[in-house]
């Protein structure tokens, strides 16, 4: 421990005048107007809380409904409303806000730069959210609804639906614009601002897997961007883009949206995988299994994820060697995501391990997300997924990529540096209820979806037929009881700020990043004014 | 932050950017792009009949019972067909009307939905017109006729007697 606070006495930081504290404006005006990274990553981190609570009580919502056959509290047009509106939130308001955060926090204290490349613009990048969030939750109050077509915005509904449709691809402009900024600020930050000796194979994999996600999504939002606007003119200056009526075709939207799509899913994925990257070398007190491998793994996933788009339209009638080069293409991926599992466990295999609620989500991700990605392998094959189709197999698969994936990594990530960023431990008795109750509901709702799907209930109805009774209702059964575990985090996260015992140095032994062994604990507010020595 | 540092920053935003908007454009270029696609592959032309003209002829052998049914789902329209049943041949043109009355004191907009009794049936209906392919929108009070055209395909499985043609008026949210 003593060699910590000597490493950082010789940077001559910690407690000088820039230090310590904040000193700018006071109250709500400081958020406003705040352009340091660690604010801004503490803005996002909330803002994703909150979308996350909206979407959960969107899903609850679904979930009472198919509680028993029959309609019983919406009606489906409310019901596709709430389908919709939960996927858009989850994906652009929670998961991906989520690591956004992570990415402020941690990017400059991890290459030891003093801020993001560009602090304004990173603050603008922020404040563009709460306005897309507030324009999709409003378009529940216009005539006619919020869209009910979907996460996807499949056209020909998204041609003929009600105002609320423009709201919402105003809101995905915002959206993405939102996440291209702070991309490019990610990217620079990276590649300009790292330490003298911060080489880029010395780099933290979470910040590699940042730079690898920032680059698709430099890539791929645009498109999406662009597929929203072309739906815009359709609707209201007379193109022709999807609108059959007009010689356009609605397959067109499918093609450019999962162009984006696809590449999106592993924007999520990504990170997720930094961060559990940093997680289990921690607590296994070894270091990264194969790091060379997990970076050219990540490229290769990466570049790879622009060329499977189609696997998500097995059905629409293509022709089939257009089927067989999406699958091949698509099994192809297994391979890269594959060596990373592998790493992850050699980098566990003989370790002295240790497990502490954030190691506990490392290693639920690492059992779950392998599960998704089998069922994704299944997916891929096009003879099984014209059978499983728009079923509730699917919905199971990408619930077991993202939530088990992307959710519980962030989890991990926010029990691992909380110490780091308040100097306050959490009650980790408490964490180790969250992991297990999260763990246990997940499945409940999850697992038994599988079965639904494979006896061919369809996704997206608010109704069902009677013999999918009992698994739907045990589905739901774990869905109330997951929502109810979440607020037990926030009363963790609560508890653990205004009355968490004092964080050591050091909390994590195995912990070896830039941030915990030249920085003290709790992080100050200014860090790396001048660059840390690397050696 | 030195200028130096600060200038290459800008360099990277500047370029970056252009790359944002570079996939911007190309979102768009997939539009011509799959046109050609399709029309190298020779798929999905609008011009060229998807396939090759079937054997209409009207096969007086068989005789199959059509059902007309109307419903109109919580809307204020009054809707049910002129015929409730017919007898007809595989492959012979068949005419129905349906008549629809709005009932309130306000226009209405309204898509009708097909089902088919039973399911199977529902691919051998081949509909040359239908009220069903667009909205309808009737003022307050207005009556309409509106038409339905189709065949029965001539290769409707043997075992199908009686087929059932159900329409439901949907409101149209948001448009009334
Ligand atoms: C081994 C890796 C993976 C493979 C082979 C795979 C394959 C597939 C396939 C073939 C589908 C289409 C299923 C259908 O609609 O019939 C699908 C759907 C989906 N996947 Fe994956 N996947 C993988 C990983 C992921 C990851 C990492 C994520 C996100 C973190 C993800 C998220 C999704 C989502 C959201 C959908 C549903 C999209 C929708 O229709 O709404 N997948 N996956
Ligand atoms: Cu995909």
């Amino acid at each position: 421990m003593s060699a910590v606070v000597d490493t950082h006495g010789h940077d001559g930081h910690g407690h000088d005048a820039h230090g310590g504290g904040y000193h700018g404006a006071g109250g709500i005006m400081r958020w406003v107007t705040t352009t340091n990274h660690k604010d801004i990553g503490t803005l996002y981190l909330w803002f994703s809380f909150i979308m996350f609570m909206t979407g959960g009580a969107m899903a609850m919502a679904i979930r009472l409904e198919l509680f028993s056959p029959g309609i019983q509290f919406f009606n489906p047009d409310l019901f596709n409303q709430f389908t919709t509106m939960h996927g858009l939130i989850m994906l652009f308001g929670a998961i991906m806000p989520a690591f956004v955060g992570f990415a402020n926090w941690q990017i400059p204290i991890m290459i030891g730069a003093p801020d993001m490349a560009f602090a304004r613009l990173n603050n603008w990048s922020f404040w563009l959210l709460p306005f897309a969030a507030t324009l999709l939750v409003m378009s529940f109050f216009t005539p006619g609804g919020a869209p009910g077509v979907g996460w996807t915005l499949y056209a020909p509904l998204t041609v003929q639906m009600g105002m609320g449709m423009d709201l919402t691809i105003f809101a995905v402009h915002l959206l993405g614009m939102s996440s291209i900024l702070g991309s490019i600020n990610i990217i620079t930050t990276i590649l300009n601002m790292r330490a003298p000796g911060m080489t880029m194979m010395r780099l933290p994999l979470f910040v590699w897997t940042w730079l690898i996600t920032a680059y698709l999504l430099v890539a791929a939002m645009p498109v999406l961007a662009g597929a929203v606007t072309m739906t815009l003119t359709d609707r209201h200056f007379g193109t022709s883009f999807f609108n059959a009526a007009g010689g356009g075709d609605p397959v067109l939207y499918q093609h450019i949206f999962w162009f984006f799509g696809h590449p999106e899913v592993y924007i999520i994925a990504l990170p997720a995988f930094g961060v559990v990257s940093q997680v289990l070398p921690a607590f296994s007190r070894k270091p990264l299994f194969g790091y060379a491998s997990m970076v050219y793994a990540t490229s290769a996933i990466a570049i790879l994820s622009f060329i499977v788009w189609a696997h998500h339209m097995y059905t629409v009638g293509m022709p089939v060697q257009g089927q067989l080069f999406f699958m091949y293409a698509t099994t192809l991926i297994a391979i890269p995501t594959g060596v990373k599992v592998f790493n992850w466990v050699a980098t566990m295999w003989k370790g002295s391990l240790t497990f502490e609620t954030p190691m506990l989500f490392a290693i639920g991700f690492l059992f779950l997300f392998t599960l998704g990605g089998f069922t994704g392998l299944m997916l891929s094959l096009v003879p099984i997924d014209i059978q499983l189709h728009d079923t509730y197999y699917v919905v199971a698969h990408f619930h077991y990529v993202m939530v088990a994936g992307a959710l519980f990594a962030a989890f991990a990530g926010v029990y691992f540096w909380f110490p780091k960023w308040t100097g306050k431990m959490y009650d980790e008795t408490l964490g180790q209820w969250h992991f297990w109750l999260t763990m246990i509901f997940f499945n409940m709702i999850f697992f038994v979806q599988h079965f639904l799907g494979l006896a061919g209930m369809p996704r997206r109805i608010p109704d069902y037929p009677l013999i999918f009774e009992t698994w739907n209702k045990i589905s739901s059964i774990g869905a109330f009881g997951f929502g109810l575990t979440q607020l037990l985090f926030l009363y963790i996260i609560l508890k653990a700020i205004r009355s968490g015992e004092k964080a050591p140095q050091k909390p994590w032994e195995g912990a070896d990043s830039l941030e915990w062994t030249h920085l003290p604990t709790p992080v100050p507010y200014h860090s790396f004014e001048t660059p840390p020595v690397l050696k | 932050m030195s200028p130096q540092q600060i200038a290459d920053n800008r360099r990277m935003l500047t370029r970056l950017s252009i790359v944002a908007v570079f996939m911007f454009g190309f979102g768009y270029a997939l539009v011509p792009f799959y046109d050609r696609i399709c029309i190298a592959l020779g798929i999905n032309s609008l011009e060229v009949r998807a396939e090759p003209a079937a054997n209409t002829q009207v096969d007086l052998t068989r005789t199959v019972t059509v059902e007309f049914d109307a419903n109109s789902h919580g809307m204020p329209w009054r809707f049910e067909p002129k015929v409730r049943h017919m007898q007809v041949h595989p492959g012979q043109l068949v005419n129905v009307d349906y008549e629809v009355s709005n009932v309130r004191s306000a226009a209405v907009t309204g898509q009708a939905v097909v089902s088919y009794g039973p399911s199977l049936a529902g691919r051998y209906v081949r509909k040359l017109d239908c009220f069903c392919f667009t909205q309808q929108t009737l003022a307050a009070g207005e009556v309409r006729r509106m038409p339905v055209s189709f065949v029965l395909d001539a290769t409707l499985p043997a075992g199908i007697n009686t087929v059932t043609l159900s329409y439901t008026f949907f409101e149209v949210a948001g448009k009334s």
